[in-house]
């Protein structure tokens, strides 16, 4: 579904895809699942939630931690990938495919949203 | 002075394996290599193969050797035989555990005491002192061992094709000498998953050839490497406690629940031992009024507890959580927790622990969680 080069990222690690009719889809990058381990447990944001940019909207669990999922965008919550609350471990597996978190119709967009080479630069070396 | 981590002699096996690192006990230690519920899963049903460098050897020889051990330790170490271990404790003079061991008897006078990583100097520095008087010898051996555990159903299969040893005539909690693919090694059974498996104590030089050995034989079975980060929730759920989480200086082994550790029918030094008048005392509170009990309990939801957090009833704390994770076996959040004597028995009602704000119901079990079909 998604091709990491055509995204945008955030430096917490999120990536939003392509806007299509004024909606994006979130996710989070190969990078994060990897230093998470095995995800458990995924609470995202409902359908009709606002969500803020830089802001935490879920959480995602794994073994050994819990981390906040951030919005990479301000904006209206319009789904949220149930396949993956009803199997975490698609986040590991495809993170930049079935293991999308939800889409989101912008309200705002931040600025500050980093290109695959801003974003590989920031992860390289961990 | 320097704090860099420190390395096992199979670091850049490891690495070259692509494990993910951790800072372990101010050791450099792989966390997991792959997926780490993969890695539980492979111990459980098929074989495991780990890296345990980092904990801490203690060799005590001597004439006196035992009559130390029995005074320094809180078991009856006089009724260990060669080639058997025993699990102990080392507590403070208040009974307060230092820390949880294995002691091995590898000759009539020769002992290793195997010690946690994060507790190893403390341990050395309290046997070295309490030596004293006693016609015996404590060495620190933390840089003579590699240590390498191979856990799991399939690990006797895989150790039989490499050694020369009599595995079906060790039993558990037993180690003898003999050779691992060429090399000598203390080859005892004892582990920290719940499963049968064997741990062996090598030279660091050998370390390597031992662990590439162990992955050829264990391979066509489905031996993986395994990491940290599976130990845990294997021993979790086998209910094992964990220095630092169950056990802490703050707690007698009575407070934990291991009471049976403790022998105040010793052989030797008259029955004295460090610690004694407070584990007499705290043997009689745990009989009449016990605080808090360890318990398990499992996740009705899918958030996981984890340690700290507290354990509510009826909007009250009754208690805390010192280990938690998803139990791959259970398929559900697992932790153990002390809890107030009234809310610890199996079944107990409305239990419930506080995860982030958030009151998520828990079934009050008790522990272990796994048990191995034998």
């Amino acid at each position: 579904m998604s091709n990491p080069q055509q995204l945008r990222y955030t430096k917490e690690h999120e990536w939003l895809s392509d806007v299509v009719d004024g909606v994006a889809t979130v996710g989070i990058t190969e990078f994060a699942a990897n230093a998470l381990g095995d995800v458990v447990y995924a609470q995202l944001p409902e359908v009709g939630d606002t969500v803020t940019a830089g802001e935490t909207c879920g959480e995602l669990e794994s073994t050994k931690s819990v981390s906040d999922l951030y919005a990479p965008v301000t904006g209206e919550v319009v789904e949220a990938n149930q396949d993956v609350v009803d199997d975490p471990s698609l986040v590991n597996t495809a993170p930049f495919e079935g293991g999308w978190l939800f889409k989101v119709r912008i309200a705002e967009e931040p600025k500050d949203l980093l290109s695959i080479d801003e974003y590989t630069e920031l992860t390289a070396g961990n | 002075m320097s704090t860099a981590p420190r390395l096992t002699a199979l670091d850049a096996l490891h690495r070259s394996l692509g494990a993910t690192m951790t800072d372990f006990a101010g050791w450099d230690m792989p966390l997991r290599y792959a997926s780490e519920r993969d890695e539980h899963n492979a111990v459980r049903t098929k074989a495991g193969l780990f890296d345990l460098s980092h904990m801490g050897e203690i060799t005590v020889t001597g004439p006196q050797a035992v009559e130390l051990l029995d005074y320094a330790l809180v078991g009856n170490i006089s009724t260990v035989g060669v080639g058997r271990a025993r699990y102990t404790m080392i507590c403070q003079e208040d009974g307060g555990i230092l820390d949880d061991l294995i002691v091995y008897r590898l000759q009539e006078q020769e002992y290793m005491v195997v010690a946690n990583a994060s507790n190893a100097q403390v341990v050395l520095d309290a046997l070295t002192e309490r030596a004293a008087g006693f016609d015996a010898e404590v060495r620190d051996d933390r840089d003579a061992y590699a240590l390498i555990a191979v856990q799991g159903p399939e690990s006797p299969g895989i150790l039989k094709s490499l050694t020369d040893a009599d595995l079906d005539g060790l039993k558990y909690y037993a180690g003898l000498p003999g050779t691992v693919a060429g090399v000598p090694a203390l080859i005892a059974r004892t582990g920290y998953t719940g499963e049968d498996g064997f741990e062996l104590f090598l030279k660091p030089e050998h370390a390597e050839g031992v662990w590439k050995a162990l992955t050829e034989a264990g391979a066509p079975v489905g031996l993986i490497p395994c990491g940290l980060s599976c130990r845990d929730t294997l021993r979790l759920e086998a209910g094992m406690p964990l220095y630092g989480h169950e056990l802490t200086t703050s707690l007698t082994p009575f407070d934990a629940g291991l009471g049976r550790v403790v022998k105040f029918e010793k052989t030797t030094n008259e029955g004295r031992f460090v610690g004694r008048e407070a584990l007499e005392k705290a043997a009689e509170r745990a009989e009449t009024a016990p605080p808090r009990k360890l318990v398990g309990l499992i996740a009705e939801g899918r958030r996981v507890p984890r340690a700290g957090f507290s354990v509510v009833a009826n909007g009250e704390v009754v208690g805390e959580v010192t280990s938690g994770a998803p139990s791959p076996t259970l398929g559900k959040p697992i932790a153990m927790a002390y809890v107030d004597a009234a809310h610890a028995e199996p079944g107990t009602q409305g239990v419930g622990v506080d995860i982030r704000g958030t009151h998520e119901p828990y079934e009050v079990v008790s522990l272990p969680f796994y048990k191995r079909q034998k």
